[in-house]
């Protein structure tokens, strides 16, 4: 599987990379989100959700930890699991029922809940470099894969 | 009417009986806060199985604080969302299942609305139109306040709620998560204008906000000054948290006080658990009287959950004749201008 690493000077520049792997992104998709507080994965998200055409607040989930959305008849999950204390709280939670072949989740913290998430097909390490971040993004699936080669060309 | 209210909608376990004619009569509250900080976080599912614990015991205690029976009641209303799930249906069964027994009407109770309209509790009470501030660790918005149920949202924030950047924040100075309180306290040790924060989207016209850049600013300031080597490293977190928290209040001052100009409502009302800030408190306190206004709050129990806001809500609504058809109703989503208004 491979990897793909980018600098991303400001936010403007973190909503365009996180447009871009939206518009290729197909139902099904499940992307993970890692990094510090702060390092942008809430931003990416609100990127992601609104490149696909919602136009209200993309908020922060920690608080309710998972926000749902549905885009053109499209379901989207996007998980903050930061306050889970016991991966298998994610269960208690009903947390399966979001994941179908029909919606796309995103997942901050998602170490938070190892061993209870389906197989990512994107991984996204944010990181803090110098006023910006840096993303390195793996494919952990052959879908991941592909939309990692386009996104590449 | 009496009412018995039911909040489970998050960590805390509150029951409360409202009459009409009397006022409050009972109020009891387990906070689960203790045993989420040990776990450095909510636990849904132990926040449901604490609420199936406590609920019981603290309605009898309820009924004895208040000295009626349970036959007394005529209605009970619970907190039907937002919230954890699985915890708002713990409050929602219980409730439904005691109407049943005491065949009396159920209503479920938006949370929201139960914070803004908190401040009803107290004497003197706000008059309707007012404008609200509910700030919190999973909310932060301004409302014009028409009546129950009469909601217009202002403006809210777009990312990180003002509870949730005190919390992160803390997390950042390594205080602890949920840190809030503790970087609250350690403001009061901290020298003004050492830092300067910026006060997000104060620049433009508007009255949502933002805080969700306060986080990086927070880890640049702290890694820079650590990299300094300023000494005493306790003052420089004091001091941090003065220059976080005095950014955070003056902009939410900011925006109440066009919402003020905006709307021409001078009476402001802050709930929420973010409300218990005294230095928010303060600083509103000033603007809402240069204004000729005047502002409200709620006891500093009732800026956090609690189950009397609920009592008063479904009282309010269930003296309208409003009620619930027999289903066990709870949503974790929940638009708050959704709601009906009252006659």
């Amino acid at each position: 599987m491979s990897q793909l690493k980018r600098h991303l000077v400001n936010e403007t520049a973190q909503l365009e990379l996180a447009a871009q792997i939206a518009r290729l992104s197909p139902p099904g998709m499940v992307i993970f989100l890692q990094g510090d507080l702060g390092t942008g994965k809430t931003t990416f998200v609100r990127g992601f959700i609104q490149a696909l055409g919602y136009q209200g607040v993309v908020k922060s989930p920690t608080y309710t930890l998972v926000e749902p959305y549905v885009i053109n008849n499209r379901s989207i999950y996007h998980f903050d699991l930061y306050r889970l204390a016991d991966p298998e709280e994610l269960e208690y939670a009903g947390g399966r029922d979001y994941f179908t072949r029909q919606a796309i989740c995103l997942l901050e913290w998602p170490e938070k809940a190892e061993g209870y998430l389906p197989q990512p097909d994107l991984i996204l390490h944010l990181s803090y470099r110098d006023s910006g971040r840096d993303v390195l993004i793996e494919s952990g699936s052959d879908q991941g894969e592909r939309l990692l080669m386009t996104l590449d060309s | 009417m009496k009412v018995l209210g039911i909040e489970t909608s998050c960590d805390e376990t509150g029951i409360a009986i409202y009459d009409s004619e009397q006022g409050l009569l009972a109020h009891s509250l387990h906070s689960q806060v203790k045993l989420h900080a040990e776990y450095g976080g909510v636990v849904p599912e132990l926040a449901s199985r604490d609420h199936i614990r406590y609920l019981l015991p603290l309605t009898e205690k309820a009924f004895q604080q208040a000295g009626i029976c349970k036959q007394d009641i005529d209605g009970i209303a619970y907190t039907a969302g937002p919230g954890l799930i699985g915890a708002l249906m713990v409050g929602a069964s219980a409730a439904r299942a005691m109407a049943m027994a005491l065949d009396v009407p159920a209503l479920g109770v938006h949370h929201m609305e139960g914070h803004l309209l908190a401040p009803m509790l107290e004497s003197p009470s706000p008059q309707f139109p007012f404008i609200a501030l509910l700030v919190s660790g999973g909310h932060t918005l301004l409302a014009e306040v028409q009546g129950v149920g009469q909601y217009k949202i202002l403006g809210e924030s777009l990312d990180d709620a003002a509870g949730e950047a005190f919390d992160k924040t803390a997390k950042l100075l390594d205080l602890g998560y949920p840190g809030g309180p503790v970087l609250a306290k350690l403001a009061e040790q901290g020298y003004a204008g050492i830092y300067h924060f910026p006060r997000p989207m104060t620049d433009r016209p508007g009255l949502d906000f933002s805080f969700s850049g306060l986080k990086t600013f927070t880890l640049n300031t702290y890694q820079t000054a650590v990299a300094e080597d300023l000494g005493d490293q306790q003052q420089t977190k004091a001091n941090i948290a003065r220059a976080f928290e005095e950014a955070v209040v003056d902009t939410l001052r900011i925006k109440c006080q066009r919402a003020i100009k905006q709307t021409g409502i001078k009476t402001l009302v802050i709930a929420g658990g973010v409300g218990a800030n005294l230095r928010l408190r303060a600083s509103l306190k000033v603007m809402v009287e240069k204004q000729g206004g005047k502002l409200f709050y709620p006891r500093i129990e009732f800026c956090t959950d609690n189950g009397a806001m609920i009592a008063y809500v479904g009282c309010q609504r269930l003296m309208a004749g409003q009620y619930d058809p027999l289903i066990i109703h709870a949503r974790a989503r929940w638009p708050m201008e959704e709601l009906s208004q009252i006659s």
